[in-house]
């Protein structure tokens, strides 16, 4: 016999399943007014105060069959233009750093409006990249599925996550291209040829 | 938060499996190839927050909510209660929990739910509360319905309420559902068996909790969240930059 641990074990995660909007977005589920406040409905509290470059990245979410799913919701999490984590000291007031977003119902395209983040130093003086973290989550993902988006015109060499990926091509699906002045493209693929790297940290 | 070192590994054992045969939409929505796994950093340690500000007197009483008080949804009347907790065993107070159901035919208030029960006119089927300063939590609500659902010929989900919850990191983030003690059709539904840890798929399923039931209004069930914890040791380096 040995001593017994007494931490607890992580609760199981299950699907969102077909109508996580009613709960996460009840206006984009068509039953608006449910709340008197949304949350998370954009990343600002007020843009035209908020720091640095304002950019738009579309994209979508293609299953295995290269189909773009219409029921993906996304969350995003993201530090301020100076690298500052809304709720840390100095971090930028007008910027909440977290939104919720959908696919569009019958195009199956997303749109995240956001600010550009900027790069921070992590444990041990590593500088990471600019980057957002997403969360994705629909019916048939059992567990949510982590990923970060970084952008193209963005020093990315040294950074700390894309230099552990091991197959060099793979590390394309991490980063955003750029597609007009403040306009980026970020596809992500569950499943098979071009299949995003998820993450588990 | 500053002194606090990464997030624990998260244990993917308990957890659902991604792919499995038996819930067919996830055949195609599963990543085939390994995750990248590392420490975590600031990106996961971080997370947004939300104050009570934001919320409604009725947000967390789904009896209720929908009709703004009007009138009262239809059903039997139960109290979903419990605590979040991390693996550590210490509380998480001030974290959203939002809930979303079916109404106790059956039948989500969703465009794309078509069920021959109907929509009850006094019942949305979503609520949200924050944690108190020891994690505990609170929903009124109705017992939703077992319902059918289009997978294998006859597939049946058992009773649940979805149940997300932030946490204090980003990386704490988790969807998940809760179930009844002594649903018969527990055994028989794919989604509850991608979990293939059966002592973990027991931890989603609420047991009657007499002591929080009130005579001649509702039952009660109890449900406990365990959100991922974090390492803390005499050893750690602590975070720089922030």
């Amino acid at each position: 016999m040995v001593q017994k641990l007494d931490t607890l074990i992580e609760t199981a995660s299950q699907t969102a399943g077909p109508y996580v909007h009613i709960g996460l977005m009840p206006t984009y589920a068509g039953n608006g007014g449910y709340y008197d406040e949304e949350i998370a409905t954009t990343p600002f509290v007020d843009e035209s105060k908020a720091k640095g470059d304002v950019i738009e990245i579309v994209g979508s979410v293609f299953d295995g069959t290269g189909w773009a799913m219409r029921d993906a919701l996304i969350e995003s999490w993201q530090c301020d233009a100076a690298g500052v984590f809304p709720g840390a000291e100095g971090a930028d007031p007008a910027f909440t750093g977290h939104c919720r977003f959908a696919a569009d119902a019958d195009t199956g395209e997303f749109t995240l409006r956001t600010v550009k983040p900027g790069s921070y130093m992590g444990r041990g003086g590593v500088i990471s990249a600019p980057h957002i973290s997403l969360w994705v989550v629909a019916r048939g993902i059992n567990i949510g599925l982590n990923t970060r988006i970084y952008f193209e015109d963005e020093d990315n060499a040294n950074d700390p996550l894309l230099n552990r990926i091991e197959q060099r091509p793979r590390v394309e699906t991490l980063i955003a291209k750029k597609t007009a002045d403040g306009i980026y493209r970020f596809d992500i693929r569950l499943q098979g040829a071009g299949e995003t790297v998820f993450l588990d940290l | 938060m500053t002194d606090m070192g990464p997030l624990i590994p998260r244990n993917r054992a308990i957890h659902p499996v991604p792919y499995d045969p038996d819930y067919k939409t996830s055949v195609s929505r599963s990543p085939n190839l390994p995750l990248l796994s590392m420490e975590s950093s600031p990106s996961e340690e971080t997370g947004p927050t939300f104050g009570h500000n934001k919320l409604g007197a009725l947000d967390n009483n789904l009896i209720l909510n929908w009709t703004k008080g009007a009138a009262p949804a239809v059903g039997e009347r139960i109290l979903m209660h419990g605590r979040v907790l991390d693996e550590m065993g210490r509380p998480v107070p001030n974290t959203l929990i939002e809930i979303w159901q079916a109404n106790a035919g059956g039948r989500y208030r969703h465009k794309k739910d078509s069920y021959f029960a109907p929509l009850d006119p006094n019942f949305g089927g979503c609520g949200r509360t924050i944690t108190d300063e020891n994690g505990y939590y609170e929903f009124l609500t109705v017992r939703p319905g077992a319902y059918p659902w289009p997978n294998r010929a006859n597939d049946w989900r058992p009773m649940h309420i979805h149940i997300s919850v932030y946490g204090h990191s980003f990386g704490q983030r988790l969807i998940t559902q809760m179930y009844f003690e002594g649903d018969p059709l527990i055994n028989h539904c794919p989604i509850a068996a991608t979990i293939k840890d059966r002592s973990s798929l027991d931890r989603l399923v609420a047991p009657l909790d007499f002591s929080k039931s009130r005579p001649l209004d509702f039952l009660a069930y109890k449900f406990d969240i365990v959100l991922r914890g974090r390492r803390q040791t005499m050893f750690e380096n602590k975070l720089e930059g922030m």
